[in-house]
């Protein structure tokens, strides 16, 4: 509202009462606020620009040297080594065996913890398991790493003696340790959004608890759960520092998750924390295999939104 | 007509709020009670006592009995989840489930494990019929039970709890939030209802008590004032506080 009072009121009417409906503060503040807001929505947005642009010059002049095709399906990833190659299906096999191995882990686990929350826990129960699971979504990601390095490691060795030190079912399984909470805490706030009269409703035919959270409450809020199951899968295809410390860096087509393996993220630590020189071919390749994280994980948030939408069992 | 629901000496607290002091009555089979009475007066929370909804409300204490057909249903052996099946709910606000109008009425008979889909069919049916449902929404029972007004909603909510074949069948303000003429299709509904069930009803408007029920049960503060055929109470009301009430001096 911008209408500016540019002349004295005039008085006009008939009513004897005067009232003055002039400006009393200042009104500096709400034309400043607005535009820093703005500075600071823009920051963001530029920032994301300024990335995606980066990743594309880069990957583009990466594809001037080495075909497309021979980096999509290639089956062997050396660029540092001679005789060097280009393709990335070992790194997209080695970061889906992980994101299958942790969400076969965090989907059931959170999904069952947020049953537990929202139908069963008492209120009180609920009040202090929930900053807890909180808490373990906070724990930095190479604490999880040394975890699976130190403890998961041992314990599969114990049953597959002839498991590497490092592994992907090691990994896996504590990427998937650490999206639980995600997973429940999404999954717990789309149940809890189911309203109380569905539940009545169900309770009133004679269901039982657990026939409630499971043929009224689960599928009312499908769409939550699996959006949730979607962001998780695509929070485990990013994570990096599990599996830097614990799946090894041996990139290999393998179905085995017993064997050292190396994702896309791996890959680009390494290559961060050696001695390539700026501007070679091996440079190129983190920015190559750098976007073809984006572009995933950007499909998949997509697929998570769309899904949420189509999946509403609206209440 | 036979006493189905015997109440006796029945307190009912949430915490420390009193909110049933001795409450005892008889409600007979195969007629309409009404509740009637002003906002807290305990009238739904006697109605949520007669198939233990108040179970799930933390902090609610008991005393006194409640029988349903010689069954103490608060003593140890009673199922409470076979005692619904038998004590059907209708709420204030239609709450279909978000699934097909079939599947809102097969629901309760799949709980209870009939998964035959001639049998299915054939309750679905006649519960619909039964809910005066069936003519209207017979050619597309696989479109979305929330596709439907807020009247067939609720003829809906009322077919999914006949679907379960209960006895008793509790209406909690089941009209209150319902348009006049579909208020007044389940208002008809009850009457042909009555025949096969007993229904107990609370109702906020004390016009619908009078036009659909046979005796009428006002409520004050948790206690009950008045217990009489609807006729005569409210044509001769012996309580004063009663003909206050239905003259509309308070509430």
């Amino acid at each position: 509202m911008r209408s500016e009072v540019t002349q004295p009121m005039k008085a006009s009417g008939k009513s004897p009462i005067k009232l003055d409906f002039r400006n009393e503060k200042s009104h500096l503040l709400d034309k400043i606020v607005p535009i820093l807001l703005f500075l600071c929505a823009a920051l963001s947005i530029l920032t994301t620009i300024g990335i995606v642009f980066t990743l594309i010059t880069e990957t583009f002049q990466f594809f001037q040297k080495v075909s497309i095709m021979d980096y999509l399906f290639g089956t062997k990833w050396s660029p540092l080594i001679d005789p060097k190659s280009f393709g990335v299906l070992p790194l997209l096999s080695g970061t889906f065996m992980i994101t299958i191995i942790a969400c076969i882990v965090a989907i059931p686990l959170g999904l069952a913890s947020a049953i537990y929350l929202s139908e069963y826990a008492h209120k009180r129960v609920r009040k202090i398991i929930k900053p807890i699971l909180e808490v373990l979504a906070g724990v930095p990601t190479i604490v999880y790493g040394y975890f699976a390095l130190s403890l998961i490691t041992p314990l599969i060795r114990g049953i597959f003696p002839d498991t590497g030190v490092f592994n992907a079912l090691s990994a896996g399984i504590v990427v998937g340790i650490m999206i639980i909470p995600m997973v429940c805490s999404l999954s717990e706030d789309a149940m809890s959004a189911v309203p109380r009269s569905l539940r009545d409703g169900a309770y009133a035919l004679g269901a039982t608890r657990f026939e409630v959270a499971l043929k009224i409450v689960v599928p009312a809020a499908l769409s939550g759960i699996v959006a949730s199951a979607v962001l998780a899968f695509s929070r485990a295809i990013g994570e990096t520092m599990i599996v830097t410390v614990a799946a090894g860096a041996t990139p290999k087509l393998t179905a085995d998750p017993l064997e050292s393996i190396q994702t896309m993220t791996a890959y680009i630590v390494q290559v961060s924390m050696g001695d390539t020189p700026h501007g070679s071919i091996e440079y190129g390749t983190i920015f190559a295999v750098g976007m073809t994280l984006f572009i995933i994980t950007f499909l998949l948030n997509i697929l998570a939104q769309y899904v949420a939408r189509r999946f509403r069992e609206e209440y | 007509m036979g006493t189905l629901i015997d109440i006796q000496s029945l307190n009912l607290y949430y915490g420390t709020f009193h909110a049933l002091k001795d409450v005892s009555m008889d409600i007979p089979e195969k007629a309409i009670t009404a509740f009637i009475g002003p906002s807290g007066c305990g009238k739904s929370t006697l109605l949520r006592t007669l198939n233990r909804m108040n179970d799930m409300i933390p902090g609610t204490r008991i005393e006194g009995q409640i029988a349903v057909g010689g069954t103490d249903i608060y003593s140890r052996e009673v199922d409470v989840e076979t005692l619904r099946k038998k004590v059907g709910m209708v709420f204030q606000q239609p709450n279909p489930f978000p699934k097909s109008i079939y599947d809102n009425v097969a629901y309760g008979p799949r709980l209870h494990g009939i998964r035959s889909k001639g049998k299915l069919d054939e309750i679905v049916e006649t519960s619909l019929r039964s809910a005066a449902l069936w003519g209207e929404v017979k050619d597309h029972l696989k479109r979305s039970a929330l596709s439907l007004s807020g009247g067939q909603q609720q003829r809906l909510c009322i077919a999914r709890a006949l679907a379960v074949n209960p006895d008793i069948l509790l209406m909690d303000e089941a009209t209150s939030a319902l348009d006049p003429i579909s208020t007044l299709k389940i208002e008809e509904l009850a009457q042909d209802l009555k025949d096969r069930y007993t229904i107990v009803m609370v109702t906020h408007n004390m016009h619908q008590a009078a036009r659909v029920s046979n005796q009428t049960v006002f409520f004050l503060n948790g206690e009950v004032v008045e217990y009489s055929d609807t006729e005569k109470l409210f044509s001769n009301p012996r309580d004063q506080r009663t003909e206050d009430y239905i003259s509309g001096r308070f509430g």
